[in-house]
């Protein structure tokens, strides 16, 4: 059964990690949670997003947000990539499945899923 | 939307759109299946022409400004089972949004996954208070975050991804203990 000591003891293991955090290179994982996007589905993705960035211990580099609507409500769920130094890359339709290559190949390996970006949506 | 929680989640990030410091959001089911969602912030609040404006969408077509979709949808779970959506609204105090609903009707959206709405609503405005509530006959379902706040201090936010797993483990623990009551 989940306590509140189990909480306690999650802050007692952040506290020693909040210095560390500040001024790292941080890639923004960015979901668009607007009535579009959450009505397409945006709620599961962004969860995916999130659990997949925990298990795969990316947390300190990886942050994962929601914004307002994007305003291409037609590709909702709609996801925004924002790495340092390099191009914005959006996802669009995108689904809980599609997160995992996502986390891969882009995230973790540094190469965009093409197949998922709006630029092929678009075709 | 495919889920009454779904709604939940829009119309809450209204209440933290409007710099709400304090959030409540009640489902209660009674004995006769009617059940009650209460949404209730101390945000900026809005007039009455705002207030009409934001439950008939067609009421807007004259104005230039944008136009949101979250509580026509919500009205439209509501009336579907014969339930309806109030509004009351106090410029400089707060929004009440109470729908109600007859779950019993074939049209009834199920509730869905709300311990998902609480986590994203969490996630993104860690520093508001949510007071959740869900009564039904057989017990209820609570997560009040100023509680798991006086646990966590100062130092470690709400948004941190493991503190929002246990949330949601503790509310999905809660759940499975009141649906195990009705089988
Ligand atoms: N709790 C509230 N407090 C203050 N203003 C509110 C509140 N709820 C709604 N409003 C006002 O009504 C507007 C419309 O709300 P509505 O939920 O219909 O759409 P929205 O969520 O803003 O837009 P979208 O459909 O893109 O998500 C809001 O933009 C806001 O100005």
């Amino acid at each position: 059964m989940k306590t509140l000591a189990e909480l306690a003891a999650i802050r007692d293991k952040m506290q020693n990690k909040v210095t560390i955090r500040e001024g790292e290179g941080q890639t923004r994982i960015v979901v668009g949670m607007a009535t579009c996007g959450i009505a397409a589905g945006a709620r599961p993705v962004l969860n995916a997003f999130v659990e997949g960035v925990a298990d795969a211990g990316l947390g300190d580099t990886v942050t994962v947000t929601q914004t307002g609507c994007i305003g291409i409500c037609q590709y909702e769920p709609v996801v925004e990539v924002f790495e340092a130094g390099k191009d914005k890359v959006t996802y669009v339709k995108m689904t809980a499945d599609k997160v995992k290559r996502v986390l891969d190949e882009h995230i973790k390996g540094g190469s965009p899923v093409a197949e998922y970006t709006i630029d092929m949506a678009q075709k | 939307m495919k889920e009454l929680s779904l709604n939940i989640l829009d119309v809450a990030e209204n209440s933290v759109r409007a710099g709400a410091a304090n959030i409540s959001i009640l489902l209660s089911l009674d004995g006769a299946g009617w059940l009650t969602l209460t949404i209730a912030d101390d945000g900026c609040g809005m007039d009455e022409q705002t207030v009409r404006r934001v439950s008939d969408p067609f009421y807007t077509t004259r104005t230039t400004r944008k136009v949101g979709l979250g509580i026509p949808f919500l009205q439209l779970a509501a009336a579907q089972t014969g339930g309806a959506l109030q509004i009351d609204s106090e410029p400089g105090k707060g929004t009440t949004v109470k729908a109600t609903f007859d779950t019993g009707s074939v049209d009834f959206t199920p509730i869905g996954d709300m311990p998902s709405t609480l986590a994203t609503l969490i996630m993104g405005a860690p520093n508001v208070d949510f007071h959740f509530r869900h009564t039904t006959p057989d017990g209820e379902v609570v997560l009040n975050t100023d509680q798991l706040r006086a646990t966590l201090g100062s130092e470690v936010s709400l948004a941190e991804l493991e503190v929002i797993a246990w949330i949601k483990d503790y509310m999905r623990e809660q759940y499975d203990r009141l649906g195990g009551k009705n089988e």
